[in-house]
């Protein structure tokens, strides 16, 4: 198989010079911080406020790093391509992001996110950190036999609207519980078109014939739960609505947020047929879509494919999204 | 006979050597059931290990120093799963080697803490298709051959002979831990990367004290 065509120098400091020029393109935002390497806000962190960090792997942008800024995060950290920060890179973000008020860390559920994260609050054991799990996705069953459920693209509803909770002064017990209550209410499924390339891997995460989809990926490229043979749009976006919105228990009368998140390779036109089919679909289970976010926002790398998020809103809810934020990737 | 830092340190050279000439097979394994990191991350993390080695201004004093060493590095430079892993496995096991020289319980001591270590930051147990169904029969054998009287050389190489097994005995297991549990059924026929690597690390032990 001949290597997949990359815009890249070489795949060893691919991950380091993405992040310069992240932070040279956005230095009213953002502030980039090498070894190790971590991202802030451009002004660092606010005195009295709960400070919030998340991270992960890189591959995934604009993930971690576009949603720092005002009403979001305080802090990110990228690791490796799909690889885990380390724990050396963690916990210095999570001292930078604590003006007194403590730091909430906000982990997508991988085992590598996951103990990275441990092991960091555990070296910065003078900080005051909590942490928050998000295991939105109904693929993977929530059960002995897993990992868990995996953390996928309902971490923005998370890291959003637990921003907008710490942002409007919210103490560290309050942000958490707002956080765990958007983990209990958000679920997501995703679909793939087609595999993505690592750089250092240099072939696709896996093989996919051109004929053929690949149902309940994660974001890591990694394969999904099963393979089916390439359907219409309306037909897969029901694959993906139908667990989701049966898992969440959703009935008629309810408000959620319909969010159609791209996987890096999906035009916005196709975005656009997946939700219009989904919010179909809830409403015809008489659920009303009162809030909407259609893009790429946590992606693997090239993939082609996409993913459908619904997350049960309150009153309190609607009104920590609808709350200001100033992010490179998401703003109003 | 003893094992003493020249030993850790020849371990830790032909680790990264094994690390490096088995990379392409360690990222395709994990491929096949995981995300394909597992042989970049490993070579950058034993690759870090050498270059900190090398800048030393004195020779370690002890084993310990040098696992320690090992662990420190491995945190910091692998990420996934596999650097809290690892780097738990070398920290426990610097704390239970703190000594100029190893006998053959004393390997016993070193593969056991370090089987700790992986168990108690992961929370895996044996056929979960992990590293740890090739630490444990690698730990079980070295224990037996220790025992029988054997050699700290003969101890490792029991070990290594064990994790082999172990590690081609993950193949037709479904797993329930780690990121190849998000398969299913779909990750049995694939010989686990953390356990194969295992097997690499330790077979690399067993050479360093031949």
């Amino acid at each position: 198989m001949a290597a997949v065509k990359k815009l890249i120098n070489d795949p060893q400091t691919v991950v380091a010079e993405s992040l310069e020029g992240f932070g040279a393109a956005h230095p009213d935002v953002v502030a980039i911080h090498s070894d190790p390497w971590f991202v802030t806000r451009a002004g660092g962190a606010t005195a009295g406020k709960v400070g919030l960090v998340s991270g992960g792997g890189s591959g995934h942008e604009p993930l971690h790093g576009g949603f720092v800024g005002v009403g979001m995060l305080d802090a990110a950290v990228p690791g490796a391509m799909f690889t885990s920060p380390t724990p050396d890179q963690i916990a210095p973000a999570l001292q930078a992001a604590d003006a007194g008020a403590g730091v909430l860390a906000i982990v997508k559920n991988y085992t590598g996110d996951v103990l990275n994260f441990e092991m960091a609050a555990e070296v910065a054991d003078d900080t005051s950190v909590r942490t928050v799990v998000v295991n939105d996705d109904v693929a993977v069953e929530d059960s002995l036999y897993t990992a868990g459920r995996r953390g996928v693209a309902g971490t923005v509803a998370v890291e959003k609207i637990a921003g907008a909770a710490a942002e409007r002064g919210d103490d560290l017990d309050a942000v958490v519980a707002v956080a765990e209550k958007v983990i209990a209410n958000v679920r997501s499924m995703g679909v793939a078109l087609t595999a993505c390339t690592v750089p250092h891997a240099g072939k696709p995460s896996f093989d996919l014939p051109d004929d053929e989809i690949e149902i309940g990926i994660g974001i890591h490229g990694e394969p999904g739960r099963r393979r089916i043979p390439l359907a219409g749009a309306d037909e897969i976006t029901e694959m993906l609505l139908t667990p989701v919105a049966d898992d969440l228990g959703l009935t008629g009368g309810e408000k959620v947020l319909l969010f159609v998140n791209g996987m890096g390779g999906t035009p916005a036109s196709e975005l656009y047929v997946v939700y219009r089919r989904a919010r179909a679909l809830l409403e015809e289970r008489g659920v009303e879509v009162t809030r909407s976010l259609v893009g790429n926002y946590v992606t693997s790398l090239e993939m082609q494919g996409a993913s459908v998020t619904v997350l049960r809103l309150d009153d309190e809810l609607t009104a920590l999204w609808d709350a200001p934020v100033h992010t490179t990737a998401l703003r109003w | 006979m003893t094992l003493d830092v020249a030993w850790a340190i020849g371990w830790v050279r032909l680790s990264a050597q094994t690390v490096t000439e088995h990379r392409q097979e360690l990222i395709e394994l994990d491929r096949q059931i995981g995300d394909g990191d597992h042989g970049e991350n490993l070579f950058r993390g034993f690759s870090a290990v050498i270059a900190k080695l090398d800048a030393l201004p004195a020779e370690p004093a002890d084993i310990g120093e040098v696992l320690k060493l090992v662990a420190t590095t491995l945190m910091s430079t692998v990420g996934g799963a596999a650097g809290p892993l690892y780097g738990t496995a070398y920290l426990r096991a610097a704390k239970a080697t703190g000594v100029a020289q190893l006998d053959s319980q004393g390997v016993v001591a070193l593969l056991e803490a370090a089987l700790e270590g992986i168990v108690a930051r992961g929370k895996a147990t044996t056929g979960e298709k992990t590293m740890v169904d090739a630490w444990t029969p690698a730990t079980e054998a070295a224990v037996a051959a220790a025992d029988g009287g054997a050699s700290p050389a003969e101890v490792l190489v029991a070990a290594a002979d064990a994790a082999r097994v172990g590690a081609e005995a993950t193949i037709p297991l479904v797993a329930t831990k780690g990121r190849a549990s998000y398969l299913g059924e779909r990750s049995a026929g694939h010989l686990d990367p953390g356990a194969r690597s295992t097997e690499l690390i330790l077979r690399a032990a067993a050479q360093a004290a031949a």
